[in-house]
């Protein structure tokens, strides 16, 4: 694809509303707006053929989940013989390099139709429970994968993002090399492996698998700083909040096995095919409860995985790991199986009346509240978290509001902008000794050795806020924005993301002119950093940048020998690769199926098939539009200008505020606004006490009862207990003194007895 | 009876009841059986929860025993009964055997305590 290509692709895509717009009276709009829905319904009529049955896909494709399997044995054997150098980062990057390109052939292979889409690959045979003759009465769950081009998507950047990752922190975790390392990278190599079981599983219980199995790594990883309390405290959260979304996973799939007699999806897919069929000829009576009950806990598996209302508070304090994991686990890949496990059972959450708009509102207040917790927060990590939620609320909304396109290019584009800005945020981490307070550093990207993270950052905030045209955060955030105009239901939900596209854009710029541009100016952290062996020659400068501020009475004192630690190749070559990555999947916007690249693919996965059905539904039911508008213009492409300008609007007003005129790293302009806002500003800060409430609502009162239980179980079971030992411990005890051991005592009491009993025998006789 | 009575050579059993029958005692003659019956027995008592002798104490048993022996064959002749008479046999008897054993545990207790005080030994205390 020439280069020239995709930028006249963009002119038109730009050019074409510019015509529409001009002759925009309403009889026009209205005539194309009904051609579109026919369109909607022609198009429905060819797509609603059964999902294919799967085609028998090569063995070669094991080698994707077995690789990492591999990295992760030989880290392990690396702690075992206590390597004590670079070793495990080097295997680890190698087995996830070579897992990336098998990958990347399977992609090939697919697209071009030599292996057919969907297909399935079978390892081996893992759980088969029968108990009866027939496919009717037995659960098989093989070691199977099944591979369509939604596999594929996930899979690129899951393994790509992770090879990249790998060696980033191969720089990062130097400090810990021994036996920390072995174990970060054991732990980084079973998660990939965890995922790619999720990802390409062929059925439920092997995604379920490798859920609990990424659920696992993420407590790993989150605690990988086992000997801090915080750490320890944020992966018990993380695996704990995990556990209540995994608890409607675990109760979906068995719902799933009893009602479908099959938890495979091919089966599954065969068998929801004549609800899909009565969905699309509108005779929703003929869909059981139990079918609409599927996805209903399916999602809450989904929001607990992906940081959702009500189940989003693990994702934040989930910070605490080393920032390599954050970009990884906490921001690219783990938080968005909760989308990829909507999107692969699509067509069971079309069957669900309740399913997608529960998902849609989720997803946009959830993506509303992590924004302005996003705008008041200090910790530029945190800020980085919250945006997750935040993007994270995006997709599902996209999912939601029926465009699976857009959320899956929204996943795709924010694991590539979002595990950049993680990684910058880490790199300033690892050089300033922990430093991540925004108040406390100023100028970083002017800093010498720190241009290539400054410009990663930018690249970055530019996605994230959806800067218009250039960059793809821009284009996925829309496409999600111009479904939800798009769909008549959903138009509050496109107003609330909105919205929240503004906020996001304002907060992220806010990180960028507070920390990389301004005055120069740092204090480092209180993290003591393992410099030894470590060259300094590359940062000659930095006593400079230091010597320039000495002045300001900051209590530099305590840090006088401290020199910022620029990063060297490894995370520099890693911020470049994802920064021109960035930038490059613009390109698939315009490539390949009519949404671009990404769309090809959902529309030949499980992902679409469905969806297309709830349109014709939604057609020939009442005349409805399937097409909503936007103030009378076609919602996807007035969402081009509107939220370019939105996002253009929350630059600016991030700049006015904290970047022009600021002339120390505390202080902005935006403190003179703090009260204008009263208490907003500081509920916000505070998280809007959702932890707090979580603690009063929930926790103390299970700590309340627990106390009440134990006090019945000590008073009551155990005191009737006791009961059966007492009575014959103090029977005993109280007659114990009339056994003497005196021999005239018994014979008193043998002669007195015998005394009384002859009396008694007298005086009856008589 | 009869049919011993039937076989010759044996003795009319008429005759030799008539010879030999015993007349029943008389009411009287038991009150004073029973009067020395019950004062063996209360000296048999009274020396046992008085002496602490082992061995005095054993004898205050034996007394007691026979009190009752005596008892039961008054009993028995006042009722032309002989089972209370083959009793008593029966009660000298293990009386004779119980009477080895005691003397002999008496002895082993002696050589355990070098005493026959019967308040030394209150180990079975409670």
């Amino acid at each position: 694809m020439g280069f020239m290509m995709t930028l006249s692709t963009i002119l038109a895509t730009l050019a074409s509303p510019i015509a529409a717009l001009a002759q925009s009276e309403a009889a026009h709009a209205a005539s194309q707006e009904a051609g579109h829905a026919a369109e909607h319904v022609a198009h429905a009529a060819e797509k609603i053929e059964a999902i294919a049955a799967p085609g028998v896909g090569p063995m070669w494709l094991l080698l994707i989940p077995v690789l990492p399997l591999v990295g992760f044995v030989l880290s392990a054997l690396c702690a075992a013989f206590r390597v004590k150098s670079k070793l495990p980062a080097w295997l680890t990057v190698l087995c996830l390099g070579a897992s990336f390109a098998v990958t990347l052939g399977m992609y090939l292979q697919v697209s071009s139709g030599q292996i057919a889409n969907p297909s399935v690959a079978t390892g081996f045979e893992w759980i088969k429970v029968a108990w009866g003759a027939g496919d009717a009465h037995s659960i098989i769950a093989n070691f199977g994968l099944y591979i369509d081009s939604l596999t594929c998507l996930w899979m690129l950047f899951v393994t790509g993002l992770a090879t990249l990752i790998g060696l980033y922190a191969s720089e990062y975790m130097a400090g810990d090399v021994g036996a920390g390392y072995c174990r970060f990278y054991a732990a980084f190599n079973l998660f990939v492996f965890s995922m790619s079981c999720l990802v390409m599983g062929d059925n439920l219980l092997l995604l379920y698998l490798g859920w609990e199995g990424v659920g696992l790594c993420s407590y790993l990883l989150i605690g990988y700083f086992y000997k801090k309390p915080s750490a320890v405290e944020a992966g018990k959260k993380a695996f704990i909040v995990n556990r209540i979304g995994d608890l409607g996973l675990a109760l979906g799939l068995m719902l799933t096995a009893v009602h479908f007699g099959s938890i495979e999806y091919s089966v599954i897919f065969a068998k929801a095919q004549p609800y899909l069929a009565a969905l699309s000829e509108g005779r929703l009576g003929d869909i059981p409860a139990v079918v609409q009950l599927i996805p209903v806990l399916l999602m809450i598996g989904a929001f607990g995985k992906s940081a959702q209302l009500p189940l989003y508070v693990w994702l934040p304090d989930a910070m605490e790991g080393p920032t390599p994991v954050s970009a990884l686990i906490h921001a690219a890949t783990m938080v968005t199986a909760g989308v990829y496990l909507v999107a692969r059972a699509y067509p069971l959450f079309l069957l669900s009346e309740t399913a997608l708009p529960i998902v849609a509102w989720t997803g946009a207040l959830t993506a509303l509240l992590a924004a302005t917790i996003g705008m008041a927060q200090f910790d530029i990590k945190r800020i980085m978290a919250y945006s997750t939620v935040s993007q994270l609320g995006y997709m599902f909304a996209g999912l939601g509001v029926l465009t699976s396109t857009g959320a899956a290019f929204h996943v795709f584009t924010h694991a590539f902008f979002k595990a950049m800005l993680f990684l910058s945020c880490g790199a300033v981490m690892h050089g300033f000794a922990g430093q991540l307070d925004l108040r406390k550093l100023s100028g970083v990207g002017s800093m010498p050795g720190w241009r290539v993270v400054g410009i990663a950052m930018l690249v970055g905030c530019l996605n994230l806020a959806g800067f218009p045209v250039i960059t793809s955060g821009y284009w996925s955030k829309d496409m999600i924005l111009g479904g939800a105009f798009a769909n008549p239901h959903m138009v509050a939900i496109g107003w609330i993301l909105l919205i929240t596209a503004g906020l996001t854009a304002y907060y992220t710029f806010r990180v960028y002119f507070r920390v990389f541009v301004g005055p120069k100016y740092f204090e480092p952290g209180d993290e003591v950093h393992g410099h030894a062996g470590d060259d300094h020659g590359h940062d000659h400068g930095h006593d400079h940048a230091h010597a320039d501020h000495g002045d300001r009475g900051h209590g530099h004192d305590a840090h006088a020998h401290f020199h910022p630690h620029a990063p060297g190749w490894a995370i520099n070559t890693v911020l470049a690769i994802l920064a021109v990555a960035a930038f490059a999947v613009i390109g698939l916007r315009f490539v390949g199926g009519h949404e671009g690249w990404v769309s090809g693919l959902i529309e030949h996965s499980s992902a679409n098939y469905g969806g297309h059905a709830m349109y014709a539904a939604a057609a020939s039911h009442g005349g409805e539009h399937a097409h909503a508008t936007f103030f009378g213009y076609d919602a996807h492409q007035a969402m081009m200008y509107v939220s370019g300008v939105v996002g253009f609007i929350g630059i600016a007003v991030a700049f006015v505020l904290h970047y022009a005129g600021r002339t120390t790293a505390a202080k902005s302009r935006a403190d003179a606004l703090l009260p204008l806002v009263g208490p907003l500003a500081k509920w916000a800060q505070g998280k809007w006490y959702v932890d707090e409430l979580y603690n009063a609502i929930i926790r103390v009162p299970l700590l309340v009862a627990a106390h009440v239980f134990h006090l019945i179980d000590k008073a009551i079971v155990d005191g009737i207990v006791d009961l059966f030992g007492w009575v014959p411990k103090f029977t005993g005890s109280s007659l114990r003194p009339s056994q003497s051991g005196v021999l005239h005592g018994y014979a008193l009491s043998m002669a007195g007895g015998l005394a009384v009993l002859v009396l008694i025998v007298v005086m009856v006789m008589r | 009876m009869n049919m011993l009575a039937s076989i010759p050579g044996v003795l009319d059993a008429a005759v030799l009841a008539q010879a030999s029958a015993p007349a029943p005692m008389a009411q009287s003659q038991l009150a004073h059986y029973m009067f020395i019956s019950a004062a063996l027995f209360a000296i048999g008592l009274i020396g046992f929860l008085t002496r602490r002798n082992l061995i005095i104490m054993f004898l205050c048993t034996e007394l007691m025993f026979q009190a009752a022996g005596v008892a039961l064959i008054a009993f028995s002749r006042f009722h032309m009964n002989m089972t209370g008479q083959t009793f008593v046999i029966f009660i000298l008897t293990v009386a004779a055997a119980e009477a080895a054993m005691a003397l002999a545990l008496v002895v082993l207790l002696f050589r355990r305590r070098e005493s026959l005080n019967a308040e030394e030994f209150s180990e079975m205390k409670g």
